[in-house]
């Protein structure tokens, strides 16, 4: 049985149907230029719980959510939902907790880079240059052996437990939990944390793109490297795909507005926001995959992705904690160190971690 | 000559690096064993860019890709 949405076709379908979901949320209330941001929206989780009290940004965002368990019902449908674990976890979590660190200095995914362009925030651009310039240092790094070893079947149960939390905040959300008046979940009352489409939609967005995603294989990372590493432009289809879906649909709604001055929830020190996206590239290439990917990689059993995942939440704690991220007045106070300090880690571990292979 | 590329429960791009590998090694014949879908769908993409054939055998919860020119 042919699996449609893997093929060209089918994963040019998958980036226009992501770009018009993604602007069109914008339009219904997402934040702008983040119709679906996993970085930011894995940020406004974290401070919906409470793991940093920068009051702008947070949200339990049903989208992040939605995309876990998208790709868990899909994945089960289709006999793809596999349990495993295994492959070199501690250092995935600080895979995760450095990417997120690198995406909050240059405030967002590759998805956000991508929807950023396609709002004409020029400063996306830089942006995009240093995540193709660490994917290509993640390149260098695999063809040299760079390898974080094999996973292994585990318990059907050990899968669940991510999706299951999922559905455990996607509750907290519905109920408005509150464990006393000063929260969790703490809610924005400004800034992008209190701007959000309806959540029958946010979810209903989430599930449906976890779930194109899951059978299409989209990666914004893998779409660079897959160039990079073996000339095969296939995923890259589906990411251009996207950035033209956007840009079409933000011109008619009229949410297009190029510059790089004065750009919603960005900034212009083009430095840190090259090199804020040289670490997150770097971070998912050795982690073998957006954040996007992993939290569809979550749905699908895979407990590292899991924990790449968990790894982002905690980095969005440090870096709001910690005075590392950015905001549109500018870098954060230690933001640029953290990347120096993360860009050793990913150097160290892209050297060091080899699989002896028989 | 025939050989084995074991790149079973290797996440991505693992296995797609080792095949890239075994055909720049100037290997006409051999096999890629992966433990997923995508993995399969990767490899086979991998073979076919690079102007080969791929034959994929399901066994199991395992593929095993059979390359040839």
């Amino acid at each position: 049985m042919g699996n449609f949405l893997a093929s060209r076709k089918g994963i040019i379908l998958v980036g226009l149907v992501i770009g018009v979901i993604a602007v069109t949320l914008q339009k219904l209330g997402n934040p702008a230029n983040m119709g679906i941001c996993v970085a930011c929206f894995e940020r406004d989780i974290a401070g919906s719980l409470g793991f940093h009290r920068a009051a702008v940004v947070q949200y339990m965002r049903p989208e992040i959510i939605g995309l876990v368990l998208g790709a868990f019902f899909v994945s089960i449908f289709t006999k793809e939902y596999q349990p495993r674990a295994g492959s070199s976890t501690i250092i995935r979590f600080f895979l995760g907790v450095f990417a997120m660190i690198g995406a909050l200095v240059f405030l967002g995914c590759p998805w956000r880079a991508l929807l950023r362009l396609a709002g004409g925030d020029w400063n996306a651009i830089v942006g995009i240059a240093g995540l193709a310039v660490g994917i290509g240092f993640g390149v260098l790094f695999l063809k040299n052996g760079y390898n974080l070893g094999r996973t292994y079947k585990v318990n059907k149960a050990a899968g669940w437990v991510f999706p299951a939390i999922m559905l455990g905040l996607f509750a907290m959300l519905i109920f408005q939990f509150k464990v006393s008046d000063a929260g969790p979940l703490f809610f924005s009352e400004k800034g992008p944390g209190s701007q959000f489409a309806p959540v029958a939609v946010s979810i209903a967005a989430g599930i449906f793109i976890g779930g194109i995603v899951q059978r299409s294989r989209f990666c914004t990372m893998g779409a660079i490297r897959d160039i990079i590493m073996a000339r095969d432009f296939h995923l890259m289809t589906g990411v251009i795909a996207l950035l033209v879906s956007a840009t079409l649909l933000n011109l008619v709604y009229g949410q297009f507005k190029p510059g790089f001055e004065s750009q919603p929830i960005a900034h212009t020190v083009h430095l840190w926001n090259f090199l804020g996206m040289v670490l997150a590239g770097l971070a998912f290439a050795l982690a073998g995959g957006c954040p996007g990917r992993q939290l569809i990689l979550s749905g699908e059993g895979d407990s590292d992705a899991a924990v790449f995942v968990v790894g982002m939440i905690v980095g969005a704690g440090i870096s709001h904690n910690f005075l590392l991220a950015s905001s549109p007045a500018g870098t954060g106070a230690y933001g640029p160190a953290a990347v120096v300090i993360g860009l050793l880690f990913c150097a160290v571990i892209g050297f060091t971690m080899k699989e002896k292979m028989s | 000559m025939s050989s084995q590329v074991d790149a079973r429960g290797l996440s991505c791009p693992q296995p797609v690096v080792l095949t890239q590998k075994a055909i720049k090694e100037g290997k006409t014949s051999f096999e890629v064993l992966v433990s997923n879908v995508v993995s399969k769908e990767n490899v086979i993409r991998c073979v076919q860019n690079n102007k080969m054939k791929a034959e994929a055998v399901e066994d199991g919860d395992e593929f095993k890709i059979i390359v040839s020119k």
